[in-house]
């Protein structure tokens, strides 16, 4: 017998086990549970913790100083997803860059850089390629194209990150998390098999979800369940795919393919939280001639001292309990990266009134 | 007038140019006696209560699918003056013209403000023209001018417990359509910029006792409801499932990461009126002119426990409660 | 931090397809997966990444019942 909306939502509210942390890793999780009123729809003994689930706020000051930089170069253009327009790097932010002359361009679609560069040969187009598993395929798109037409006048700056590698990192460093919520987009392109290895190791469930309230409320219903189970003796340590249409276990191979041609795994600096091993993507050594210089982005400077995003990232402080949070930092003031992104923690615990 | 087909900077030195171009373009398209005095200033008779607004028009593109910049800069001037009771009187037009503005563009601007103001019943009494170096661009300011029939008082602060808040049609058109031509996704929204005296015509010919009219401009819905939850101090409960947003919107903000919610229109208003005449007030919005997707979306509620003064709060569809705020930042389109 | 939505395939071209959502319309690319006029697919940044299964209601069925033999 399945269970139906209202009696997911009735489970939820009274569940009385064991307090239990359950984390999502996903920008567009975070803000649809805020926007949707989840934590007020779940038990107390319920908590919802966002992880470092944004790749804008996770990608290291000196990538937007690098941008900005660029962007202030004669003859260049950066051209980037709006998500990046605002990130403070250690001086200004792009935007602010963009005032002052530096030429930025705004696009929906990676895709969209291709007529641009034909329509400007004399003019290098330097996409600011950042994102997770989910946009990785569509950068190695682009990288066929540039190779296939021979465009001379198109480079990528990278700032890819991969999940299961700061997941490993959060759970060996002892955060306290009993399951997680698993990125329902990262997901179609990796399979719900990524996670596999992750769930076995440290015996936690993890459930697929997808971007709706009912899907995030069937999801968390799930991860819930497969703790109580754990309680009796059981393992606890599973991968539920709660976004079937378009989630499988084995995920876009062809993808998958596309991105490793083009792509080596790399270790990469998450802002905050220093270098993690094998937690991002590099363009190879042979395509050397489009990178823009991603392979040196390693520095990060906090932009105030006292900023805690690198403890809210990963689930170790609240929004609410950084020093600096709605009093001296707020989406017009962003003091961080989590404040900045619309995505990021901060925020929508701002725009939201979250407790 | 000799073949220049852009502006130029002669244009605005106050000679032969300026006055060509006034006598080709702007006194015929705005023609009413008192303009026809071309005076230093516009002497009218009034008497009674004045509403005056400003407001400057800077859109880009100049022109876009629903409207252009000239239509924009009536109705956003007519509502601003709508929303306190006010019948829209006079408009005054300030144009700053970018060189290289091609004249046949403006033309053709002008006369859609032309149109737009006798469909609005309005009078362009008085004007300007400067022109600057540029790249062919257009900024309008206006000042509106109405007059506020005797004992109405319509205003933010009037909302009160129990009374029932209504929007006179679907969200976010107007922000959809602009960001639509600036990025590369073709869709069939039109900006519904449109002027809303009918509405409010109707309502108060109606006998509705009307509390606030507020144009739903900038900032979208969840800024302007949050603005009148705190300047009333009452707590406003609305309902997502009744917010009218049409599935093309819906889906255009599904693109790019972006709320409805919080995008903006020029054609839409939030009506807070007494519950027992909330039936009627929507029946009366559904039949006017630009109404037609009138809905009800929620209510004011009492302050107490769970409902703060100056809270603005929305049951989401699984049944949640999201707690909204003003419009923070600038709402770009989002990716990742 | 994904953003990515279904849509309609109208029409498949060399490189890309016409994807309409509700009345917008998307270039999106292909390459990815392949499909035809007529698939819903997912599309993430101009891109398509998925076809979206029809069947969703019998696979979530299928989801909730496995989960309900967990406890």
């Amino acid at each position: 017998m399945s269970m139906n909306l209202e009696e997911i939502k009735q489970y939820l509210k009274e569940y009385n086990g064991p307090e239990l942390k359950i984390m999502e890793v996903c920008g567009s999780h975070t803000g649809a549970i805020a926007r949707n009123g989840i934590p007020g729809l779940v038990s107390d003994r319920i908590r919802l913790i966002s992880g470092p689930g944004c790749p804008v706020c996770v990608t290291p000051s000196s990538y937007i100083d690098r941008l900005i930089d660029l962007c202030l170069t004669p003859g260049v253009c950066v051209v980037t997803f709006g998500d990046l327009m605002r990130v403070p790097g250690s001086r200004m932010s792009l935007q602010q860059a963009s005032g002052m002359g530096g030429r930025v361009k705004m696009v929906y679609s990676p895709m969209d850089v291709f007529p641009m560069a034909q329509r400007e040969p004399e003019t290098t187009f330097v996409f600011a390629a950042v994102g997770f598993e989910t946009t990785a395929p569509v950068y190695a798109l682009m990288v066929e194209q540039i190779l296939e037409d021979h465009i001379e006048n198109i480079r990528l700056l990278t700032a890819l990150r991969t999940m299961p590698g700061i997941i490993d990192r959060l759970c060996a460093g002892g955060a306290d998390i009993q399951g997680f919520l698993a990125p329902g987009h990262v997901a179609v392109v990796t399979g719900s098999k990524a996670f596999e290895p992750l769930a076995a190791k440290y015996s936690l469930p993890f459930g697929v979800a997808g971007f709706t309230g009912e899907q995030i409320l069937t999801a968390l219903c799930g991860i819930v369940k497969a703790c109580e189970r754990a309680k009796s003796g059981k393992d606890g340590g599973l991968v539920m795919n709660f976004y079937p249409s378009v989630v499988t276990r084995e995920g876009n191979t062809e993808a998958q393919e596309l991105v490793e041609r083009y792509f080596g795994v790399s270790d990469a600096v998450w802002r905050g939280m220093g270098m993690v091993p094998a937690s991002g993507r590099l363009l190879r050594e042979e395509f050397a001639a489009l990178d823009a210089g991603s392979r040196d982005l390693t520095e990060d400077h906090k932009i105030n001292k006292a900023c805690c995003c690198d403890k809210v990232l990963m689930g170790k402080m609240k929004p609410t309990q950084c020093p600096l949070f709605q009093k001296v930092c707020s989406p017009l003031r962003p003091q961080g990266a989590c404040m900045v992104s619309t995505e990021g923690n901060c925020y929508t615990y701002y725009v939201n009134h979250r407790e | 007038m000799p073949e220049t087909v852009r502006i130029t900077m002669e244009h605005g030195s106050g000679g032969q140019a300026t006055g060509e171009l006034i006598g080709e373009i702007f006194a015929p398209a705005f023609r009413n006696e008192v303009l026809g005095q071309m005076e230093d200033s516009a002497v009218v008779s009034g008497s009674g209560r004045i509403a005056v607004t400003t407001d400057s028009f800077v859109v880009t593109p100049l022109v876009f699918r629903g409207g252009d910049i000239g239509r924009l800069c009536v109705c956003g001037t007519v509502n601003d003056l709508l929303m306190r009771g006010a019948v829209p009187r006079y408009l005054t037009c300030g144009f700053i013209l970018e060189e290289g503005l091609e004249i046949e563009l403006l033309r053709r601007i002008v006369r859609s403000l032309a149109e737009t103001a006798a469909e609005a019943g309005v009078q362009i009494i008085a004007g300007d023209t400067k022109v600057i170096e540029g790249n062919g661009g257009l900024i309008i300011n206006t000042t509106g001018v109405g007059s506020v029939p005797d004992g109405l008082d319509i205003s933010a602060g009037n909302a009160g417990e129990g009374d029932a808040v209504l929007v006179s049609g679907t969200m976010g058109d107007h922000h959809a359509a602009i960001l639509g031509e600036r990025l590369q996704i073709e869709s069939d929204i039109e900006s519904d910029c449109a002027p809303l005296g009918e509405i409010v015509k109707g309502l108060l010919d109606g006998g509705i006792r009307v509390r606030t009219l507020r144009d739903v401009t900038r900032g979208g819905l969840g800024t302007v409801l949050k603005e009148l939850a705190e300047a009333s101090g009452k707590c406003f409960i609305i309902e997502e499932d009744a917010v009218p947003v049409s599935a093309r919107v819906r889906d255009f903000c599904g693109l790019l990461g972006l709320d409805p919610l919080y995008m903006g229109n020029e054609g839409k208003l939030v009506a807070v009126v007494p519950r027992e005449q909330a039936a009627e007030a929507l029946e009366i919005m559904k039949n006017a002119r630009y109404g037609s997707g009138a809905a009800v979306i929620g209510k004011v509620a009492g302050t107490g426990e769970g409902t703060e003064a100056g809270e603005l709060l929305m049951r989401t569809q699984i049944g949640g409660v999201r707690r909204l705020t003003v419009l923070q930042g600038e709402g770009l389109p989002r990716i990742c | 931090m994904c953003v990515a939505m279904p849509g309609r395939v109208l029409s498949v071209g060399e490189r890309t397809a016409l994807v309409d959502f509700s009345g917008n319309r998307v270039q999106a690319r292909t390459g990815l997966v392949k499909i035809e006029p007529g698939d819903n697919v997912l599309v993430h940044a101009g891109c398509i990444l998925q076809k979206v299964s029809d069947r969703e209601m019998e696979e979530m069925n299928a989801v909730m019942r496995e989960m309900d033999e967990l406890l």
